[in-house]
């Protein structure tokens, strides 16, 4: 992974000077809260419900095995002694205090890690497939971009205040991972005909509010472009966004409003004066930032391993284990595994101190000392050897990071919510936890098979859910929380978003309102179809009409 | 004593300015809601200033003067024989578009001094515009932001080409100007330093 050098860390050192005094002027009422906010936002720091949260950037959600350890001592010496792993691939804190920022901010730089642009109106993380570097499907490893983009946007002064949030999302794979139809840049690279590097460059994807997906403005970009092409692109948008209205500030709604057509007019007329600027990428600094990714000294394996079959075949809770948290390698002999953070009844991302001690002892032990975030909120032990995977097994089963339920309907992706977030309308985590126990049966997970149900507290859409198949969204009604349900959404390049089934339910309808859209599957499905391929086939209303069928009957019972 | 910071052969210091900022006579502003709240950004291009503001305005008939953008284009024959004394700038607002300037002022550089006015340091607006005054213009004389000018935008604003900072009155300038030095290698090409750091240092795995 990408190692810090002298100017790398003196950058996120001055960080810390620099916040420790912007702090002690806000403690000495030299700053207001309102000039305060966003250089504590751009700091990933939160005024909480119940305390600041502080979010901290793990860039394309990679760490070291000596990262993790350091984040798990700082939860354990800030904080409540976990730690809450989000969908942008980031860690996040919920009880730190604000007077050990700069504190905690010192220890992370020691690990050549920092909170810097993890929230506020500015470039935030850079994210990407979890199983970069490793995927069978993979045509380009985009980390090394991924790497030279974030350097590219920290503290770039240009757009250092934009209208509203911004983030960008790499992918290279055939298979998208990275849900870069929904990042407000999305780049996919791959293969152009002259065998060379090129990107497929799509603007105006997010979700929030007004959930929409992404536009291709440009079918081939070299790479040597991407940041001067980036730049022309925020350069617009810093310009023309809307900062009158935040609901109507993300460039999604500039692209919209001026149509793409007109939006790739004013990018090209702009990039025409940045291209070949010296933000140029070069060969040299491409290769410099690549050799970090360089691949690990993977050992000659052949493809299969007898011990790994033998407990396979002997062991059904390992092989019910290894059905859904492996995934396949470029190398022989080597899977990845996901250790899963959705054990049932616990609020999904979540790791203590001692999970995040275990899970580092097992990437030491057994994946060069590596290991991924994955915007599902799970860990990635990315480079496992078939011949170690039963004794990694026991060990995260011994810890709680072994629930076989990876991609199944009890792993949740879940954003923080009501019961931690300010700005969230509803609770989100209880929910994820009371369907989690309402499907607690394992082989009937498995029987309902591949399908991704996502909770957001807000319509800020943390949690996703408009493209999760089953997108739960929390609204506030009258003082009251109340949930909307979508079906049909959906991550990758087919990518979706899903319709509002109708009128929205009580938090204790919520197990019952999924328990139904399930029966409807199960009775519709064809063979080898997955939830979202039959909602695709017959559509909403048959959901719809099952659903509301018994809500319509509970309404008219009158009360004896 | 004078909150103006100025940055001449890359030393930063405290400066008395000469010159004079005309302002437009004052307008009736409506207060305008989005969303439930006080739209506190004017939309970029949005036109702010009346015919009779411009027709207003007092110009002092000595010394130098930094006129409104509107005011430079409206009354130009009036300020042509002081231009070329040199002793007329201007400034716009960050959602003013540069167009105009550009259309009206051939050679930019026919004036001393640019002033980018910031009326809410969350602007980001205000680094647009002075890097495309700099690069895109070729705008080489004193570029000066003034309004709400707070230390901890100074590091992004001299990035962005800007050479003068009016602090805000109630704020410390002789403190601020630490600032400017928040970081001392940036990673990315900008206008003060136009190579990025991997072409700046030789950088190595």
């Amino acid at each position: 992974m990408y190692k810090y050098d002298e100017i790398d860390q003196k950058i996120v050192d001055e960080r810390v000077t620099q916040y420790r005094d912007q702090t002690r002027r806000y403690l000495a009422g030299e700053l207001s809260e309102d000039e305060f906010r966003p250089l504590r936002l751009q700091n990933g720091l939160y005024i909480q419900r119940h305390a600041p949260m502080l979010r901290i950037a793990v860039p394309y959600g990679l760490l070291s095995s000596k990262q993790l350890r350091k984040l798990g001592d700082i939860a354990s010496k800030y904080d409540k002694a976990y730690g809450h792993f989000s969908t942008r691939q980031n860690m996040q804190l919920n009880w730190p205090k604000l007077e050990d920022v700069p504190d905690i901010l010192a220890d992370l730089a020691t690990v050549q890690m920092h909170a810097i642009q993890t929230s506020g109106n500015c470039i935030r993380n850079i994210t990407t497939d979890q199983f970069a570097g490793v995927a069978p499907d993979e045509i380009v490893d985009p980390r090394a971009m991924a790497e030279v983009i974030r350097q590219w946007s920290t503290f770039h002064p240009e757009f250092a205040l934009l209208p509203r949030k911004f983030k960008i999302a790499v992918s290279g794979t055939k298979e998208d991972r990275a849900v870069v139809q929904a990042h407000d840049i999305g780049m996919e690279f791959y293969l152009d005909t002259n065998n060379k590097i090129a990107i497929k460059v799509w603007v105006g994807g997010g979700l929030g509010r007004t959930p929409i997906l992404g536009t291709v403005i440009r079918e081939h970009l070299e790479w040597q472009h991407a940041l001067t092409y980036c730049e022309a692109i925020v350069r617009v948008y810093n310009l023309h966004g809307r900062r009158d209205n935040a609901y109507k500030a993300r460039i999604k709604i500039l692209v919209k409003a001026l149509g793409i057509d007109e939006f790739k007019r004013q990018v090209e007329e702009e990039w025409s004066h940045l291209k070949d600027a010296p933000n140029t990428i070069t060969e040299a600094e491409l290769a410099r930032v690549a050799k970090h990714f360089e691949p690990m000294p993977y050992e000659v394996l052949p493809q299969h391993d007898a011990s790994f079959d033998t407990a396979i075949a002997s062991n059904p809770a390992f092989a019910a284990w290894a059905k859904r948290s492996l995934h396949a390698h470029k190398i022989a002999g080597y899977r990845s595994v996901t250790l899963s953070l959705k054990p049932h009844g616990h609020a999904p991302g979540d790791a203590t101190t001692e999970q995040m001690h275990i899970v580092a002892d097992l990437a030491d032990q057994y994946s060069f000392g590596e290991l991924r975030v994955s915007h599902e909120q799970n860990l990635i032990l990315a480079d496992v050897k078939l011949s170690d995977l039963y004794a990694v097994w026991q060990k995260a089963r011994a810890h709680g990071l072994a629930s076989p339920n990876i991609g199944l309907l009890s792993d949740i992706i879940c954003c923080p919510g009501g019961d931690f977030c300010s700005l969230a309308n509803a609770k989100s985590i209880p929910i994820a936890m009371a369907i989690q126990m309402q499907f607690d049966n394992l082989d009937y997970l498995h029987d309902i098979g591949e399908i991704d149900l996502n909770i957001s507290g807000c319509m800020n859409a943390c949690g996703h859910h408009h493209v999760g198949h089953i997108g739960i969204l929390g609204i506030d009604k009258d003082g009251s929380e109340w949930y909307q349900v979508t079906i049909g959404g959906s991550q990758g390049n087919n990518a979706s978003i899903g319709s509002v089934i109708g009128p929205s339910f009580s938090a204790d309808e919520m197990p019952n309102v999924v328990q139904k859209l399930i029966d409807v599957y199960i009775k519709e499905r064809n063979a080898e179809e997955r939830f979202i391929d039959t909602v695709r086939r017959i559509g909403v209303t048959p959901f719809k009409t099952h659903v509301y069928a018994d809500k319509t009957v509970a309404k008219n019972e009158v009360p004896a | 004593m004078s909150n103006l910071i100025q940055i001449t052969n890359g030393k930063a210091h405290i400066s008395n300015d000469d010159w004079t900022l005309v302002k437009l006579p004052a307008s009736q502003v409506e207060v305008r809601k989005q969303a439930g709240k006080i739209v506190l950004f004017k939309l970029t291009g949005e036109k702010t200033v009346s015919d009779e503001q411009v027709a207003n305005t007092v110009i002092p008939s000595n010394g130098k003067v930094i006129v409104p953008l509107s005011v430079l284009i409206a009354r130009k024959a009036e300020l042509q024989a002081r231009i070329d004394k040199n002793e007329v700038g201007v400034w716009l607002d960050t959602h003013e578009v540069l167009l105009p300037l550009i259309e009206n002022q051939a050679d930019l550089n026919r004036l001393p001094i640019i002033v980018v006015h910031v009326e809410r340091f969350a602007d980001g607006r205000i680094f647009s515009i002075g890097n495309l005054l700099r690069t895109r213009y070729g705008f080489k004389n004193e570029l000066r932001a003034v309004g709400d000018v707070l230390r901890d935008q100074l590091f992004f604003l001299k990035r962005s080409g800007f050479s003068s900072f009016a602090i805000r009155a109630d704020r410390n300038a002789v403190e601020a100007i630490a600032s400017l030095n928040d970081f001392t290698a940036p990673y990315q090409g900008a206008v003060d330093e136009a190579q990025p750091a991997f072409r700046r240092y030789n950088r190595i795995a």
